[in-house]
């Protein structure tokens, strides 16, 4: 017999979602730059706004272009769909605002961006939503958080900023055993490097700014459901077990055994907060998306040659990637990263807080910006940007150092790669 | 809802509505290794509109008490009792594939039960090649990858079922897999072993609607001939670029067909 074989990953990265178009035979996606969609009769327009059709009626809940990019994402997610929203801030808020309220409690990595720290640190709080942070790699540490209120665990695949690889198996494992999802965000590794839900994970969020495009012009997120989680197992979702008032008494887990989350996530999350993808965006997104392997192979190969250039230098104090045997994580990710960590890590530089600053000032052509996952490397010294109120201890507290860089390896070539850092770094080390 | 059957749970979706059995009822038979939410537009819709709705779980499939049961003929009856608990006195019988065979054996054996019969990606004789038995034995992820291939004809649908953003493919294979262990073996054996086909063809005087996929894989449209010539009032509905899925990938087109029925 021969084994079966469902289409290759950079076959879907091209087809999943999209054929020449029916109408005028385009053989890339159109971009449906439409707000709304006509109904045939009224009820053809009853039957779409009540969910017993399949199709477009207003570009906020749906569009013909971003669901290529939703039902492509969820494909190489290995999910049962997806949704495509503003920015990787909009997917996680879309998340965490389908299964939680207030009264309710998440808990997260403490190591994750700095803005999804603030939305559950800050201004989740502020709707009554309460986040316990805890050490990701302390499993231990999840299982106290968990509190009878709690709706989800959440972590990045790689911590910000010392690149902590998610045990996703293990903690998936303590969030099933409290009839809880774990949510993973996998802007850091995309579905290239880790598919969450082979691990365990059951929803998945993607600032798809960064790799996913991978150039640099578009905002957006993407909210990706395994359609594994059992909600009415679970028995603390009610939001999705329940007949809810606000969308025509539907009780979405009876609706559909797998979309339960999605279709609440759009009915009501997508639809009254918002935050929806624009069509020009879902479109530069796709055009990423299609070079995704290639791209992610040649940001690891180079990403690999300027860690070793790094960890040899003499004016670097240390390198910190999770495929080096210095970093705590090294095991794991040999495991569940078997083709590579990513292109964002830090090193520390000799000299602290001046040099880091007189080696950023230095560089030619690597951009000192604040993004990652661009196809051009960027660079960022927190303690003289981001940080620069905060004192070397306080520094320290977030883990970063007064010397800590981080980079993010882009396409070019690794030799002017090279070039640049090493006659920046000898600039830094002069008195 | 809920109904006792053998003293099992048997439970129903009656499509977003209270179920009323004095309205015209139609019944949604699931595939093998299905559930009643392969039919959630469709049973939705014709729920909205004036029928009731019973789109079940088979027995250990979905939220109903198992075990799955072993034959076509026993699933049939099955269905009989489930109209029985409900208090239907005739009803409309809608079934995919597996579930085709159990709506025709059902109204074989229970011709007072049944108004009009709608065959889904049907066939007969329903034969399952022997590799794709014994994967759904000894192997299920390798069975639930072959039917997820063989079922969807396109890797993009305009929107599919449940709507836009999903990927047809991972809405079935998650359910698949949401099933039961054992239970696709269960209802493929069933369906291999299924030998009265055209002898119930032969004797059903409902109106029988064929809806088929041009491009069924699984069940392709030659392997209807043989039932569509004995059946005596019968439709037959070819829906283009539908394989073997034709509720997730051309579910306007079904729905249409049904409606016009």
């Amino acid at each position: 017999m021969t084994s079966p074989r469902e289409p290759g990953f950079d076959t879907l990265s091209l087809h999943a979602g999209q054929q020449p178009d029916p109408v005028t035979g385009a053989r890339a996606t159109p971009i449906f730059q439409t707000v709304a969609y006509v109904f045939r009769d009224s009820d053809h327009a009853a039957s779409l706004f009540n969910m017993e059709r399949a199709g477009h009626v207003y570009s906020r809940i749906s569009n013909p272009t971003n669901a290529v990019l939703e039902e492509r994402i969820a494909a190489l997610e290995g999910g049962v769909g997806a949704i495509a929203t503003a920015s990787g801030q909009a997917a996680l808020h879309l998340a965490i605002s389908t299964l939680a309220g207030a009264g309710s409690h998440v808990v997260a990595s403490r190591a994750i961006y700095g803005g999804s720290h603030n939305l559950l640190h800050y201004t989740l709080r502020r709707f009554g939503i309460d986040t316990t942070f805890v050490d990701p790699r302390d499993l231990e540490a999840w299982r106290a958080a968990i509190r009878p209120n709690t709706k989800m665990l959440f972590g990045e695949t790689l911590g910000n900023p010392g690149l902590d690889v998610l045990n996703v198996r293990a903690v998936a494992d303590i969030a099933h055993e409290h009839g809880l999802p774990l949510l993973v965000d996998s802007t850091f590794t995309t579905p290239y490097l880790l598919r969450p839900f082979d691990h365990g994970a059951d929803l998945i969020c993607h600032s798809a700014t960064k790799f996913l495009g991978g150039h640099g012009v578009a905002i957006g997120g993407l909210l990706v459901d395994s359609g594994a989680f059992d909600w009415e197992a679970s028995g603390r979702f009610p939001e999705l077990t329940e007949p809810y008032a606000g969308f025509h008494g539907m009780d979405f887990q009876e609706e559909s055994t797998v979309a339960a989350f999605l279709l609440r996530a759009r009915r009501e999350g997508l639809r009254d907060f918002g935050a929806c993808m624009a069509p020009m965006t879902a479109f530069q997104l796709l055009q990423g998306v299609e070079t995704l392997s290639l791209r992610m192979e040649r940001h690891i190969a180079n990403a690999r040659a300027i860690v070793k250039f790094l960890a040899e230098h003499a004016a670097v104090e240390s390198v910190s990637y999770p495929e080096l045997p210095s970093h705590p994580d090294h095991a794991l990710a040999k495991e569940i990263l078997p083709r590579g960590c990513g292109a964002v890590f830090t090193f520390e530089i000799r000299g602290g807080r001046a040099a880091g600053r007189k080696f950023i000032e230095s560089l030619r052509l690597l951009s000192h910006l604040a993004n990652v996952g661009d196809a051009k490397s960027l660079v960022i010294h927190p303690a003289s940007t981001t940080h620069f109120r905060l004192d070397d201890e306080a520094l320290q507290a977030a883990g970063i150092g007064a010397g800590t860089i981080r980079l993010s390896i882009g396409l070019e070539d690794v030799a002017d790669l090279i070039d640049d850092l090493a006659q920046a770094l000898r600039v830094s080390q002069k008195a | 809802m809920q109904y006792q059957i053998d003293g099992k749970t048997a439970w129903v979706y009656t499509g977003g509505k209270p179920f009323d059995a004095s309205s015209p009822t139609i019944v949604f038979i699931h595939g093998a290794e299905h559930d009643h939410s392969v039919w959630a537009l469709q049973s939705r819709y014709l729920a909205h509109h004036s029928r009731a709705v019973l789109a079940v779980d088979l027995p250990g499939h979905g939220r109903s008490a198992g075990p799955a049961l072993e034959s076509i003929e026993r699933l049939a009856d099955w269905i009989a009792a489930l109209l029985q608990a409900a208090g239907v006195q005739k009803a409309t019988l809608v079934g995919h594939s597996m579930g085709s065979l159990i709506a025709l054996e059902c109204a074989s054996r229970y011709p007072e039960l049944i108004a009009k019969l709608v065959l889904v990606g049907t066939a007969f004789p329903m034969k399952v090649s022997d590799d794709l038995l014994s994967a759904t034995r000894d192997d299920e992820a390798t069975a639930q990858t072959m039917v997820n291939l063989w079922s969807h004809s396109s890797l993009a649908h305009y929107p599919g079922s449940p709507g836009p953003g999903f990927w047809v493919q991972g809405v079935n294979r998650r359910l698949m897999q949401r099933q039961k262990p054992g239970v696709m073996h269960v209802d493929f054996r069933a369906c291999n072993a299924y030998t009265n086909g055209l002898v119930a063809c032969a004797g059903i005087q409902c109106p029988v609607l064929l809806v088929l996929g041009k491009r069924d894989v699984m069940t392709p449209p030659r392997f209807a001939k043989e039932i569509i010539k004995v059946l005596a009032d019968k439709r037959v509905v070819e829906i283009e670029g539908a394989g073997h899925a034709i509720m997730a990938e051309k579910p306007d087109e079904l729905l249409d067909a049904i409606r016009s029925f």
